[in-house]
């Protein structure tokens, strides 16, 4: 089995209830980690390379206030500096699209869709796109209350 | 659109995406295989048609909802529709909140609770109901607002551990599905039958 992500980066104690709740739902969380490679390391990235989506990772965890979990993803890729398969409108666009996405969601119009489709983000990247904003934000909320519950740090 | 709901609503409504869902009959074996994991053998809806885009994040994702939302034991089922109903009210996602109050409110028969979560006003809820719908919506936040007081208020209401990570899950998977519904659709009012 794979490391769970998120059993690295915060820590129950040892027979903590919060240990114990865990362990009850411990298919769910081997469920997150599937989860976690379907959006970062995916079989078929399509135009979101790995590097980019650990940074856009990183990003949606800072956004949402959780540096170690930005630590985490940061070290796993960096925007592009000259990019490989991003056109400069398409990175453009995206980051502000996960800006958007993470942080006020509620706010979000068709325009904002459009605004991809015209910096030439394709409908399956705009999907990809989507759930990587998702699980991540899905993510730093668990650890939050996991955290809230007695895990560490 | 005329036709499109702005307004929290226990109603049922319908959904219509931005983007164009996958077509089944053109489907590629590996979206074929992800709708596989849809939970019923009822028509395929839009929205998981369009997630069907990346048919690897759809496949493992379904199991996971299903497992949070409905899984055995700790929080019930009510609750966790009340945890998933309060973060969609924040993230404001209208076909969410209307799926979700609905079923809360044919399983707790409680519509009052609802009706306080759209207007704001939890803190004439009993301590339980105010617990639950506190934490979820702070949590829901960006970033999360949740405290220690939230917990410690669910832990005073009765809640155990299981079922305090219950609810976070619920919250958690709501950060999830209403950062898909809300921006990639429109929650709409469905076609006279």
């Amino acid at each position: 089995m794979r490391p769970n992500v998120i059993e690295q980066l915060i820590e129950a104690p040892p027979g903590s209830p919060v240990a114990q709740a865990l362990a009850a739902r411990a298919p769910l969380m081997q469920a997150s980690q599937a989860n976690y490679d379907a959006v970062l390391t995916p079989q078929d990235p399509g135009g979101l390379s790995q590097a980019l989506r650990f940074a856009l990772a990183a990003r949606v965890a800072r956004l949402g206030g959780d540096a170690r979990l930005a630590a985490h993803y940061a070290a796993g890729g960096a925007l592009p500096e000259t990019d490989a398969g991003w056109q400069d409108a398409a990175t453009t666009a995206i980051l502000r699209h996960v800006d958007l996405i993470a942080t006020t969601p509620r706010d979000a119009t068709q325009a904002d869709i459009a605004a991809l489709q015209a910096a030439g983000v394709t409908t399956g990247d705009i999907v990809r796109l989507s759930q990587l904003i998702a699980f991540v934000s899905y993510q730093l909320r668990l650890i939050a209350g996991l955290r809230l519950m007695g895990a560490t740090p | 659109m005329s036709d499109v709901v702005h307004d929290f609503t226990a109603d049922a409504l319908a959904w219509r995406p931005y983007l164009a869902p996958v077509v089944l009959d053109a489907a590629t074996p590996a979206q074929r295989d992800a709708l596989k994991e849809t939970p019923s053998n009822t028509k395929i809806s839009d929205y998981v048609l369009v997630l069907a885009h990346d048919p690897e994040s759809l496949g493992q994702r379904t199991p996971l909802f299903n497992g949070i939302m409905y899984g055995r034991g700790g929080l019930s089922r009510a609750e966790r529709e009340l945890g998933a109903t309060a973060a969609s009210v924040v993230n404001r996602c209208i076909y969410c909140v209307s799926v979700h109050a609905g079923r809360y409110i044919s399983l707790a028969k409680q519509p009052e609770v609802i009706a306080a979560v759209f207007d704001g006003t939890e803190a004439a809820l009993g301590a339980r109901d105010q617990a639950i719908v506190g934490y979820a919506t702070r949590l829901a936040l960006n970033p999360p607002q949740a405290t220690n007081e939230d917990v410690q208020a669910l832990r005073e209401a009765g809640l155990s551990d299981l079922e305090i990570l219950d609810l976070t899950l619920s919250v958690a998977v709501f950060g999830w599905a209403n950062r898909l519904m809300h921006p990639l659709g429109e929650a709409i009012r469905p076609k006279e039958a």
